[in-house]
């Protein structure tokens, strides 16, 4: 089976360290917050200048000003600050962020990562995703395995605008964990029930596979 | 106005000397700390042809949205532009002229155009379309790309609280591109929802200094909300 949008933010949550700055981006990515083990301290950083991203608030708490980088209204956790755009960036190129999960249209094997346009089709901007995947050592792009026609995402080479070169290391799609490395994708995981066959069928890009391929555990 | 006091008493005024043709940097993330009031004040002048640096374009009736109806902006250098339909319309059409602009790489041009810093190097968007026709080089064998900064003729500006000087306070995630825009304009202009006098305001918790500001008003916001979100268990 399939992991569900769920299931993907659980896996990724695994990674997750305690006292860790995480960057989540829009879509499967934020659920990951729902997900951190008990008793870890993990800070979220939105990139419109906070740190320390709480819950959605209550009614009675909404603040117009008081905004995540999906422009939804959210609270502070205790410990947050607030900073400018710049200053949020300098956290992100510096590379202070210590993960950062985000999603994708097309991953290839030499890291190259396509997110922000369709051409002809969607053009709405890249927003900070550039600046992220650049900036970040520790990645984890979250994506489907392909696409609804069985096209595969995970290819040779990207065919649609770049996002970034050369900078992904790590992809967790609803059928399998892959690790990035020498130009090849390499299997580490599969999603239950899942055979490395049916991975091997829909990853259009070199896929290593070595030894036995566990299945993910929740 | 007199020697530092830097507030105006009408909008005509907080916006004047706007022309045809300027560049207007405009603090604001989404709908979140956007200068509402100064951004109506362009739409009430009718002025045209303007390049508009800010990181949306608000939506179809509030924000910069307001502005592509009379086909006020040539020209758009943002980060994201989606949630506008009139926006997608103009732009599909080649009407609309849009500088996809990396979030991070867009703040540190608002900077560095502030800070007298003519361009400078950043790895965001090496590789990408971003990089079409700019300078590429390596350090430490990264490779990196050289981006202009920006200045504008006008910076429209949000804040929460400023004194009569315009030192400026803001307020929650409504600070944002705010601060940066407000360095990089030849005449930057701020609206805010309290201004006290000099001295009322903590030297220590100043975010923007008021050597930055020329103009000063105060104004009633609306403050829209875009994606309202609550918890279900609230």
């Amino acid at each position: 089976m399939a992991l569900s949008r769920e299931q993907l933010a659980q896996r990724v949550a695994q990674e997750l360290q305690d006292g860790y700055y995480v960057n989540l981006g829009i879509g499967i990515p934020t659920l990951v917050a729902n997900y951190v083990p008990e008793g870890m301290e993990v800070m979220l950083q939105s990139e419109n200048g906070l740190l320390g991203m709480g819950q959605f608030p209550s009614e009675a708490e909404i603040d117009a000003d008081l905004i995540n980088a999906g422009k939804q209204t959210v609270t502070m956790a205790t410990g947050a600050s607030i900073f400018d755009s710049a200053e949020s960036f300098a956290m992100i190129r510096g590379g202070h962020v210590d993960l950062t999960v985000l999603g994708a249209f097309e991953v290839d094997v030499n890291g190259n990562i396509a997110s922000y346009m369709i051409p002809g089709k969607l053009i709405k901007g890249m927003g900070g995703a550039m600046d992220l995947v650049a900036g970040a050592d520790n990645i984890i792009v979250t994506m489907t395995h392909a696409s609804k026609h069985g096209v595969s995402k995970l290819l040779s080479n990207c065919t649609l605008p770049l996002t970034g070169k050369g900078c992904i290391k790590k992809v967790l799609t609803d059928l399998a964990f892959i690790e990035i490395k020498n130009g090849k994708f390499y299997l580490l995981e599969r999603a239950p029930g899942v055979s490395v066959e049916e991975i091997i069928a829909l990853t259009e890009g070199e896929l290593v596979i070595e030894g036995e391929i566990p299945e993910m555990t929740f | 106005m007199a020697g530092f006091d830097k507030v105006v008493s009408s909008y005509e005024e907080a916006m004047a000397g706007l022309e045809d043709n300027m560049t207007v940097i405009a603090g604001g993330f989404g709908l979140c700390g956007i200068p509402e009031n100064l951004i109506s004040e362009i739409k009430r002048k009718g002025t045209k042809g303007l390049t508009l640096v800010s990181n949306n374009c608000g939506v179809d009736d509030f924000g910069l949205g307001i502005l592509l109806p009379d086909r006020q902006i040539k020209k758009i250098i943002a980060s994201y532009v989606g949630e506008n339909a009139e926006f997608e319309r103009q732009m599909m059409n080649g009407e609309l002229e849009v500088e996809l602009t990396p979030q991070g790489t867009l703040a540190e041009k608002m900077r560095a155009g502030g800070a007298g810093i003519p361009a400078f190097y950043t790895a965001t968007g090496y590789g990408t379309p971003v990089a079409e026709g700019k300078e590429e080089r390596e350090f430490d064998g990264r490779h990196y790309i050289l981006e202009p900064a920006i200045k504008g003729d006008f910076a429209i500006v949000k804040a929460w609280k400023a004194d009569r000087y315009g030192n400026l306070v803001f307020r929650k995630t409504a600070r944002n591109f705010n601060p940066l825009a407000a360095t990089a304009g030849k005449i930057t202009v701020v609206e805010v929802e309290e201004i006290v006098e000099p001295g009322e305001l903590d030297p220590d918790h100043i975010h923007t200094p008021g050597i930055y500001v020329n103009r000063l008003i105060l104004g009633s916001f609306e403050k829209r909300i875009e994606q309202r979100t609550v918890r279900n268990d609230a």
